[in-house]
């Protein structure tokens, strides 16, 4: 296992290159999805102020 | 125009109900295929003879290099389509295009720069490959800061879609750039289809990784399309009785 993790004496650089591309990835998928989220609750409220109005 | 199934498929509230229905199904395929490739990425495949364990990093690194490339002509085909068919759901798949395209980029540039180190001893050279990839970057950036300061979305599309066509040229640059000139960046060693020089068990990992992202893509696309969808038609209809009849 130890021999693993040390990757023949590259580990920081295959670990970190792994480490960033999962960094990057999981903010492709939050980032979107909050906006969806966000938009959806504005629009809600857009709505409901409408028909307050009304 | 496109026939009748094309139009209906292009309705904004049919192609909003099938990015829901399908993009759970492409983010497990995704989530499988990133498990088998990272597995066999970082267990099966053999250690390289000549660049050791270091070049592992081909795992992350190349599909993260095809995909930035791939992304950026979908998103200039479906500019061109946006362009051409006045397709609203072209110009909103082109614009979701641009952030994942620009981070795949980014991801190919840095691990890249993480695998030169090891083995070049540099970070970074101005070399043709690696130049003409930054350039893919501000393509990208520049699209995406087109869109965001133009207010009006048709003409925020047409503006892209020229950018992004114009920026096309780049691509076979990227491609063929390690043969037509002399780089540090190594040569292409799967595409040589006639001989490829990467070993099968080396082969297979990379080629479940470039799935992988390629459905992550999909994935992403999917969600991306469905918030500028909301977006666009949020004074329609539907949207309404969507945004209400969820709330009781």
């Amino acid at each position: 296992m130890n021999e693993f993790l040390h990757m023949g004496g590259y580990a920081a650089y295959v670990w970190s290159a792994y480490g960033i591309s999962l960094v990057i990835l999981i903010t492709n998928i939050i980032l979107p999805i909050r906006r969806e989220q966000a938009l959806l609750h504005d629009i809600k409220k857009k709505l409901q102020r409408e028909e307050h109005k009304s | 125009m496109l026939g009748p199934t094309i139009d209906k498929f292009a309705a904004p509230k049919n192609a909003y109900s099938v990015a829901c229905t399908l993009s759970p199904w492409f983010a497990w395929i995704s989530i499988l295929l990133f498990a088998g490739g990272v597995y066999g990425g970082l267990f099966y495949a053999p250690p390289d003879y000549d660049q050791g364990e270091a070049y592992r990093i081909l795992y992350v690194h190349v599909p993260a290099a095809w995909m930035s490339m791939f992304v950026y002509v979908v998103m200039a085909g479906a500019g061109a389509c946006g362009l051409i068919w006045k397709v609203k759901l072209m110009d909103a798949v082109a614009r979701s295009c641009a952030p994942l395209g620009a981070s795949f980029t980014l991801l190919a540039l840095i691990t890249g720069s993480i695998w030169g180190k090891p083995m070049w001893g540099t970070w970074w050279v101005w070399d043709a490959r690696l130049t003409s990839e930054l350039i893919l970057l501000f393509l990208y950036l520049g699209y995406m800061a087109l869109q965001s300061s133009i207010d009006d979305r048709r003409t925020a599309a047409r503006a892209g879609a020229i950018l992004a066509l114009v920026g096309v040229v780049n691509i076979p640059i990227i491609h063929f750039s390690v043969e037509w000139w002399n780089t540090l960046h190594q040569g292409p060693t799967v595409t040589k289809l006639d001989e490829p020089s990467i070993h099968v068990t080396m082969l297979i990992p990379l080629l479940i990784m470039s799935i992988a992202y390629t459905t992550f893509f999909i994935t992403m696309l999917m969600v991306r399309l469905r918030a500028e969808i909301l977006d666009q038609e949020r004074n329609t209809t539907w949207v309404r009785e969507l945004v209400l009849g969820g709330t009781d």
